[in-house]
């Protein structure tokens, strides 16, 4: 499609791998994240939490806190001026509890000091009096309408169904019939900068806040609904971003540390610690998935039928999309003639759940390819074998009755998998690094048995069922200093994916031109959308490049160093091929924009008398149309892929009565480079005609088929049924 | 908060027996995650970091004089011939960072029952040298460990070195965690053989309210190893072994591991950590024949 002469193809364009421009300075520990903000005279904002998981609130007393010397302002749900809700698709969140609390660290008051350690003690003398309920824990409970209602309209947030075919009917002829419940424990996403900002009070009565997320405009229309202010008085700009991965898709500090800012007229800063992290933002749903496959004798799957529970926790959230992924994905990659899935979110009074890389595809994943292997166990197939024969690919119809258009290569990526070499069998030199246990010298090969375990899944990429996605940029180009140079804005997210970069290619590609700076990301331009659902590259880069299409429009045939003073400016909205609804009986629509896929084969070391789980081999093969820049590429495979393995071996919040009982590092175990094997990656470069450049997003296909090649690998060393993620030695050994 | 930073053990030991409330402060790897989880608020932080003393270490007559101050990466390259046994558990502790800074001193003054240093120390019959200005004694191990997270240690007194033997036993240390690397214990084992005296020392970490030995395991192994018999060992003694080591923990259930994982788990280790040894003993007796 481009049009890009010889004379402007760059060095440094679209299928390159520059060095990012935040590269070097994160490295060397110079980059500023929201957490370094500073501001002259600030205070310093901290939160009060709720300690129960339920509780009705009977009083409140903020005198004693009012009263400590450097204590600026104590605030509670009193002090919201304008809605006290907030919610990314449902306002049912209070920005500061009211009457009750539904969840363990639900903030019920804000204080702002002269110094962190003084707010700190503030909130000691804050009085909050509780009479304690009982929580509702269960998510099929809640479905069923046991326990106390949380929210009006009742206990269920969503319930998606999908209808395909005639799965009764099916059943009745099919040769071969696994079923089994699977359960997926509650991830986090552990990104290393928690949650901060800095909210600086402006004359015009507005409010200028630097902040680490990922959408800046639903932050922004959250925000002014809460403080009761038009628009164009909350202004957000992007601070350092250290992570997020679905983490900061909701608010955290942003309406706290604004309210404060404008009550006392001082630039506020707020930072959570890392325990107040883990109840500062949502995690992955847990999930119980009850599944049914039939097939033919050799393997050929007639029906699927799946009742899928979501813990959604305290707050909705993103709840609703995430029970449409993980209903519309529910079968998985797989070609499957008849298919009835219902999948349920609910409230409970767990720690609200929402977005996380892989978003309801990742809960399903674990059981549509558990239920395969049993599948391949059942018919005496490989496998390989029993997934490649029921492969979708392109012009397979989803159980949504949308139709695949464009590649979708699930048997390739397999068979190219399968090509990869195998690492080479335990034994020779002792090296305990290589063993399970690592350098604690558990094992010195007693007991270890080799498995090996094979997986594939599908994501939906950019956001789905109608919604209005699209993206903004403004492209200018001019002559500087004799040079022509381009500035690139949007208010699309860098949270360390690489997007900055990305973008900076792709004006290169366009322009010709190699001077790109990338304007700092802030609301003085329009939505951009979230940097989530793999979209970025898609729809903001899609954005970019059109307004780079624009302003070679207006350059006709002048060179860019011929420009003189003359600025070229172009700002486009771009959208994406529009999405439609599903029906809400059926489950039918054409309800996404892409599919993305990769597959995985882990090979692991266990020590099957102690449960110890090394994972040795984790390979991975997934379509990305085109490799906009390979090196983030295979970094987005390796870190989605080291996510998952986190998810099968070792990542949970673990829960008790709606209590989180691990909110450290020192308990939420996530991979170290021991856990975490190098990795035979194959990129392939099929172009989704649809897309620019043909590109398929690529951050999360790789978090979903990881965890459960990982699984299915342990299964096949230990000979254990392994139905619940993540796998504890105790899973292993019995015990 | 006052910051302390005295040059010498003495002036150490006046500012503890006037301030007795000070925090001693080593490689600040448990008590500054202390402070910044708020966990504690201490008048006064007692940084020992200045002493050189304590960050030496010396043998004589057989006897390892390791001062409470030397980080574990030192244990590691400088020791690893003389403390097996310490170097092990060395290896597994955190990170290279928390390696780098962590002491043997400090995981005493902590005296989590996680510590990875207990088991061996209990196990080669460590002593812990402790000094106040009214004097130096020596505690034995087994009578450091006073409860959860509790010492021996009075008030005014601080830890000035480890005393244990040179390695002439057979060391061993296995640690279970849940990730491969830098992770707490979930339990821990340490043995030491000492064919030369039929004596054998053993002790576990994480799997009572503080580490301790397993002393009828001990007496056990010691009377029922064929000690001048080459030989693989037979199944039955490794697994009685086990049952012992098992049978002398306390475990409780907690988001690290279940108790029962937790006694299974340890007769593993016991078991292996025994043949391990014995291999290394038949080894030895090949090489002085
Ligand atoms: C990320 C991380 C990982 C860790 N992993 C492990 C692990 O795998 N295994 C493990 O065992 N521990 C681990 N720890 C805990 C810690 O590193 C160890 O306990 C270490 O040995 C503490 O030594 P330190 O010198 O840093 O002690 P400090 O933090 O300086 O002191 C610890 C305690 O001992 C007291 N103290 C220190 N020196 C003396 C003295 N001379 N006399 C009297 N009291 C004294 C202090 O007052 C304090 O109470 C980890 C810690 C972190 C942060």
């Amino acid at each position: 499609m481009s049009t890009s002469t010889e004379n402007r193809v760059s060095q440094a364009g679209v299928g390159t791998s520059p060095q990012r421009p935040d590269g070097s300075m994160k490295v060397r520990g110079e980059f500023a994240y929201s957490s370094d903000l500073w501001h002259e005279d600030m205070l310093w904002g901290a939160t009060l939490r709720s300690p129960h998981p339920y509780a009705r609130i009977t009083g409140i007393d903020i005198g004693a806190a009012l009263a400590l010397p450097g204590v600026y302002a104590v605030l509670t749900h009193a002090d919201v001026p304008g809605v006290n809700r907030y919610g990314l698709e449902h306002a049912d969140q209070p920005v500061l509890a009211e009457d009750v609390v539904r969840y363990q660290g639900e903030p019920v008051a804000v204080v702002a000091a002269d110094h962190p350690e003084t707010a700190r003690r503030a909130l000691e003398r804050i009085t909050v009096g509780y009479t304690v309920l009982e929580p509702v824990t269960d998510s099929e409970a809640a479905v069923a309408g046991e326990g106390a209602q949380l929210h009006p309209g009742g206990n269920v947030v969503r319930h998606v169904p999908i209808r395909k075919g005639d799965p009764a009917a099916a059943a009745e002829g099919a040769e071969v019939v696994v079923t089994g419940t699977y359960e997926v424990g509650m991830q986090d996403q552990a990104f290393l900068g928690p949650e901060s900002g800095l909210a600086v009070p402006a004359e015009d009565g507005g409010v200028d806040l630097y902040v680490a997320t990922q959408w800046l405009h639903v932050d922004q229309r959250q925000i002014v609904a809460a403080l009761g202010l038009p628009e164009d008085k909350v202004r957000l700009t992007l601070g350092g971003v250290g992570g997020a991965f679905g983490g900061r898709e909701d608010l955290s500090i942003q309406v706290h540390a604004c309210l404060l800012a404008l009550h006392t007229g001082k630039p506020v800063k707020m930072v959570y610690n890392r325990e107040e992290s883990f109840y500062g933002h949502v995690h992955r749903h847990p999930a119980v998935l009850h599944y049914e496959h039939g097939a033919d004798r050799d393997g050929r799957l007639r029906y699927v039928r799946a009742r899928i529970f979501l813990d959604g926790g305290a707050y909705a959230s993103s709840t609703g999309a995430v029970v449409a992924n993980a209903a519309t994905l529910g079968v998985g990659p797989y070609d499957v003639p008849h298919a009835a899935v219902d999948c349920w979110g609910v409230y409970t009074n767990n720690p609200p759940c929402g977005a996380m890389r892989g978003f309801g595809a990742v809960q399903a994943a674990f059981a549509y390819e558990s239920q395969m292997d049993k599948l391949a166990d059942a018919c005496g197939l490989d496998p390989v074998e029993v997934r490649t024969r029921n492969a979708m690919a392109e012009g397979t119809s989803m159980p949504t009755g949308q139709v695949v258009d464009s590649p979708a290569p699930v048997a390739e990526l397999l068979r190219r998998l399968r090509a990869m070499p195998l690492p080479t069998e335990p034994g020779g030199e002792l090296d305990l690094r290589r063993l399970p246990g690592g350098v604690s010298n558990t094992t010195h090969g007693e007991g270890v048995v080799r498995g090996v375990g094979y997986a594939v899944g599908i994501k939906n990429i950019c956001f789905s069922e109608a919604f209005d996605d699209y993206s903004t940029a403004r492209v200018r180009l001019q002559v500087v200093g004799g040079e022509p140079a381009a500035t690139v804005h949007t208010a699309a997210c860098e949270v360390g994916q690489g997007l900055v970069t990305v973008l900076q290619q792709i004006v290169r590609t366009e322009l010709g031109v190699e001077r790109v700076t990338i304007e700092p990301t802030d609301t003085t331009i329009g939505n951009a959308g979230s940097t989530s659902a793999s979209r970025q590259t898609y729809v903001t880069g899609g954005a970019v490049r059109a307004a780079c299409l624009k302003v070679r429009d207006a350059l006709g045939a002048l060179s860019p160093s011929d420009l003189g003073d003359k600025v070229l400016d172009e700002t486009v909205e771009w959208r994406h091929r529009p999405t439609e609804e599903l029906d809400p009986v059926t489950g039918q629509g054409n309800a996404h924009v892409q599919y993305g896929f990769a597959a995985h084969r882990a090979v692991v070391d266990v020590d099957t008398e102690l449960g110890l789980v090394k994972v040795v081999a984790l390979d991975c093969a997934q379509d990305v149309g085109k490799a906009m820049n390979p090196q983030a590429v295979l970094g987005q495979i390796q870190g989605g892929s080291a996510q998952g393995l986190g998810l099968a071996v070792m990542e949970e919040i673990q829960i008790a009565g709606g209590v989180i009982r691990n909110p450290s590092f020192t308990d939420y175990l996530i991979p170290t480079v021991l856990d975490m094997p190098p990795m035979n990656i194959d990129v392939l470069e099929l172009a989704d005609p649809h897309a620019p450049y043909g590109l398929r997003g690529v951050g999360e296909p790789p978090t979903i088929s990881s965890t459960p090649a990982v699984v299915a690998a342990i299964r096949a060393a230990t000979g254990r049924a392994l139905d619940r993620v993540p796998v504890r030695p105790e899973h292993i050994t019995g015990t | 908060m006052d910051f302390l930073r005295p040059a010498t053990l003495d002036e150490a030991l006046a500012v503890k027996a006037e301030r007795p409330g000070a925090v001693p402060l080593a490689g600040g790897t448990d008590v500054m995650v202390e402070l910044n989880f708020d966990h504690r608020r201490p008048e006064a932080l007692l940084d020992l970091t200045g002493i050189g003393a304590l960050a030496e270490w010396s043998i004589t007559d057989g006897q390892v004089v390791l001062g409470a101050g030397v980080p574990y990466t030192r244990i590691i390259a400088e020791l690893g011939d003389t403390l097996p046994g310490l170097a092990m558990a060395a290896r597994t502790v955190g990170s290279p960072q928390i390696r780098n800074r962590g002491t043997v001193g400090g995981n005493l003054g902590a005296a989590s029952p996680a510590g990875d240093t207990h088991p061996v120390l209990l196990a080669a019959g460590a002593r812990i040298e402790v000094a106040s200005v009214r004097g130096t004694r020596l505690v034995p191990a087994e009578e450091f460990y006073t409860g959860v997270k509790r010492n021996a240690l009075d008030p005014d007194e601080l830890i000035t070195a480890v005393r244990l033997p040179a390695a002439r036993g057979l060391e061993q240390f296995a640690k279970v965690g849940t990730r491969n690397a830098m992770v707490i214990a979930v339990c821990a084992f340490a043995l030491v053989l000492h064919p030369e005296r039929a004596g054998v020392g053993a002790a576990i970490g994480s799997a009572a309210p503080t580490p301790r030995r397993a002393s009828e395991a001990e007496r056990f192994l010691a009377a029922e190893l064929p000690w001048d018999t080459p030989g693989a060992l037979p199944d039955s003694l490794k697994r009685r072994f086990g049952e012992l080591v098992a049978g002398a923990t306390e475990p409780i259930d907690d988001v690290r591991g279940s108790a029962a994982y937790r006694r299974h788990a340890l007769a593993v280790l016991a078991r292996r950590t025994l043949t391990w040894a014995w291999n290394d003993h038949q080894e030895r007796g090949k090489s002085c024949a």
